[in-house]
């Protein structure tokens, strides 16, 4: 990682590889230490393989208030299996350095346990990209705004459609790389509506930052990433992915199906043109997708 | 009755003069510990909470129906009792208890969930949901919706449920529905978890009636400030029967509730050392254990940065407490200040000095205590040796052992007849 942070963040170069494709870009979740440390490797390099854009690497914690059911699950079996901290840092270099930002998703009690400062040095070390912490709003992130300037990492901070402007500005002003909008009030987790306060959240925080807006909570398919890339910056999807490989009978088989599911997801952001969503008034540069 | 009122009023209004007058700062800190580790969907509505309980609290209105309600539904004042026959066979300090398990539904625990409730209905939510351990949270929290017509949720984990069944059935009576939470541990932790869960999704018309002054900004100066009534009531009553300020106040800290509600007003009185007793399980080397400040390390838990119990790698360890009450593997922010500045101390009681104190305090004075309260005792004795006969110890008895007669059964293997 350079010492001196790009400053859009070192995630620009992904979005910007989509934008100049016409499409929103693809971001996929695994955690670390599931279904096994080397199946967890294996999933992301398939995910990437299928043409995911940015990886989001799960560290298991304990207590993950944000998450549903399968993300829980998941976090429990790398646990029970011993996935520690240092072995989450080993999983982002195994998948490092394929031209593909990644990503580390953490609580934040164990990089604060681990040491915030210690922590950015390994992760940029390993070839990691930088943050989102989805229970560590700016106001107490002052260890860490210090520490990801020193490191050169992104930081991806969280609004939701329950934030005012005055908590946007706040969650903007902070963020690097890219902002983390939730797209409905509630935990992770494959839904089968979409999600009618995403397009408006959207449309609220491109009013007040630059920033690209990736959308998570709640995409399971093809066909919902399409629906999500006719407005977002960038999809991100979690549990789905999880799924597959909670349901596979071997780890190689749950491998196969995050590849198989990756395509889906990844064909999905490229069909986004056609009959997406409204996008006048958003800036030309993002007006490339609606040109798909 | 104005003096009355004054004292009552006294419980939340903010206090200027008071040496901790700025902590919390505005963002929940107490000095490092504190502060707000949520999901962004949650902070507007922390936000909003501040601000009304702000409000609230210099509100005559409002000061004055919380007032209504301690007197007329809680039976506050509670009374201070002299533990003569305690302090006879301890051998030592003079013993006074406050009698918080005189209050409703059994414990301080009612003191809170009046004021929040309250909170609750000024700011439009009709829907309440809360967390409970041993159940006395979760059944104080179905009272006070009961009686303002509120719609209440409770959730606990299976462990417990099964545990406390009783109190299950006095929810379910009261009109609450209980949610077994069957993740993690399925105990208080994972309970607090899934409510966390359900108020991110649920923001808007809900509000999530936190049991102990941990949690987010603004709970723990909320609950503290709603707990406050305790010790300032006490601090009177000493005066009134002894003339003078106890040597030390003695209370049980889990989450730290009971505790912060007593030394809060005593916090001036440098002259007044203060105890919390942490449950100790089976000892903490064992690593049995709910001590999170003798046993623990400084983290982030539910929502604010404070002692806890955790492994090398910041992951949640589970605690261990005969007292369910207890058995959570963290603990108010404002208890890791007091600690780390020195105000106060703690110590760990152990299951077996509790249960031992428990049996005591039934014999010696006709009170079967809550076993979270006997833990208070249990130090309390144990300070009242070192302290000598010229010194009085004020305890917290903080919930009555109504609850705990079946523990104590297979604790003591008593004979029921059966």
């Amino acid at each position: 990682m350079p010492d001196v942070v790009p400053a859009a963040g070192n995630v620009a170069p992904a979005f910007e590889r989509a934008r100049s494709e016409g499409r929103s870009a693809l971001v996929g979740y695994l955690p670390a230490g599931f279904p096994t440390a080397d199946g967890a490797v294996d999933a992301i390099h398939a995910m990437i393989d299928a043409g995911v854009d940015v990886v989001e690497v799960g560290l298991p914690y304990s207590d993950p208030v944000m998450d549903g059911p399968t993300v829980q699950r998941a976090a429990e079996i790398a646990l029970d299996r011993g996935t520690k901290t240092r072995d989450v840092l080993a999983t982002v270099a195994a998948v490092a350095g394929r031209s593909v930002p990644v990503l580390v998703m953490t609580y934040w009690n164990p990089v604060e346990r681990y040491g915030v400062e210690r922590f950015a040095r390994d992760l940029a070390d390993a070839g990691g990209a930088g943050l989102i912490t989805p229970d560590l709003p700016p106001d107490d992130a002052g260890d860490w705004l210090a520490a990801s300037d020193q490191h050169g990492l992104d930081r991806v901070f969280l609004v939701s459609p329950s934030s005012t402007d005055a908590r946007i500005d706040i969650v903007a002003a902070a963020c690097r790389g890219f902002l983390y909008a939730t797209a409905v009030m509630g935990v992770t987790g494959a839904r089968g509506a979409p999600s009618a306060a995403a397009p408006v959240l959207v449309q609220r925080v491109r009013a007040r930052t630059d920033l690209p807006v990736a959308v998570g909570l709640g995409v399971s398919d093809g066909a919902q990433a399409a629906t999500v890339a006719g407005f977002a910056d960038a999809v991100i999807v979690g549990s789905a992915l999880v799924r597959r490989l909670l349901d596979a009978d071997t780890v190689a088989s749950g491998v196969a199906a995050v590849g198989r599911l990756a395509d889906e997801l990844a064909a999905g952001v490229r069909s986004a043109g056609e009959g997406s969503a409204d996008r006048s008034g958003t800036p030309p540069a993002r007006s490339a997708v609606v040109q798909a | 009755m104005t003096g009355a009122v004054t004292a009552a009023v006294d419980g939340i209004e903010p206090d200027p003069a008071g040496p901790d007058a700025a902590l919390p700062d505005d963002f929940g800190h107490f000095g490092r510990y504190g502060g707000r580790f949520v999901p962004e969907a949650l902070v507007p509505a922390l936000d909003q909470l501040a601000e009304v309980f702000q409000t609230a609290r210099r509100d005559p209105a409002f000061l004055a129906e919380l007032d209504h309600l301690r007197r007329t539904y809680a039976g506050r004042p509670t009374a201070l009792t002299d533990a003569r026959r305690l302090t006879a066979e301890t051998g030592g300090a003079r013993l006074l208890l406050k009698r918080e398990d005189l209050n409703h539904t059994g414990s301080h625990k009612i003191n809170n969930v009046l004021g929040q409730a309250l909170l609750a209905v000024r700011m439009g939510k009709q829907r309440v949901i809360a967390e409970t351990g041993a159940g006395q949270h979760g059944v104080a929290t179905a009272t006070a919706c009961a009686l303002m017509g509120l719609d209440c949720v409770v959730y606990m984990g299976e462990e417990d449920t099964q545990r406390q069944a009783l109190n299950v059935a006095r929810m379910d009576l009261l009109g609450a529905e209980v949610i077994p939470v069957r993740t993690g541990s399925r105990t208080l932790k994972d309970a607090i978890n899934e409510a966390l869960r359900d108020w991110v999704a649920n923001v808007d018309d809900t509000h999530y009636l936190l049991g102990t002054a941990a949690g987010p900004h603004p709970f723990p100066l909320m609950v503290r400030e709603f707990q406050r009534i305790v010790g300032v009531e006490a601090r009177q009553q000493v005066l009134d029967l002894t003339g003078r300020l106890p040597d030390a106040v003695c209370a049980c800290v889990g989450g730290g509730s009971n505790a912060i509600g007593i030394f809060h007003p005593f916090v001036p009185d440098a002259g007044v050392r203060l105890y919390g007793y942490e449950a100790g399980g089976d000892g903490v080397s064992t690593g049995r254990h709910a001590s999170s400040i003798s046993g623990g390390a400084p983290g982030v838990l539910h929502g604010t940065r404070s002692y806890l119990l955790q492994d090398e790698d910041g992951q949640t360890v589970a605690s261990h407490s005969i007292s369910a009450g207890l058995d959570y593997p963290g603990v108010g922010p404002e208890h890791a200040y007091l600690h780390d500045t020195g105000r106060a101390t703690y110590e760990p009681v152990t299951d077996a000095e509790a249960m031992t104190a428990f049996r005591a305090l039934a014999r010696t004075e006709g009170i079967v205590p809550a076993i979270e309260s006997a833990h208070a005792i249990a130090g309390a004795q144990r300070l009242a040796r070192e302290l000598g006969p010229d010194a009085t110890i004020l305890i917290n008895l903080s919930g009555r052992g109504d609850k705990d007669v079946a523990t104590a059964i297979a604790y003591f293997d008593l004979d029921t007849g059966a």
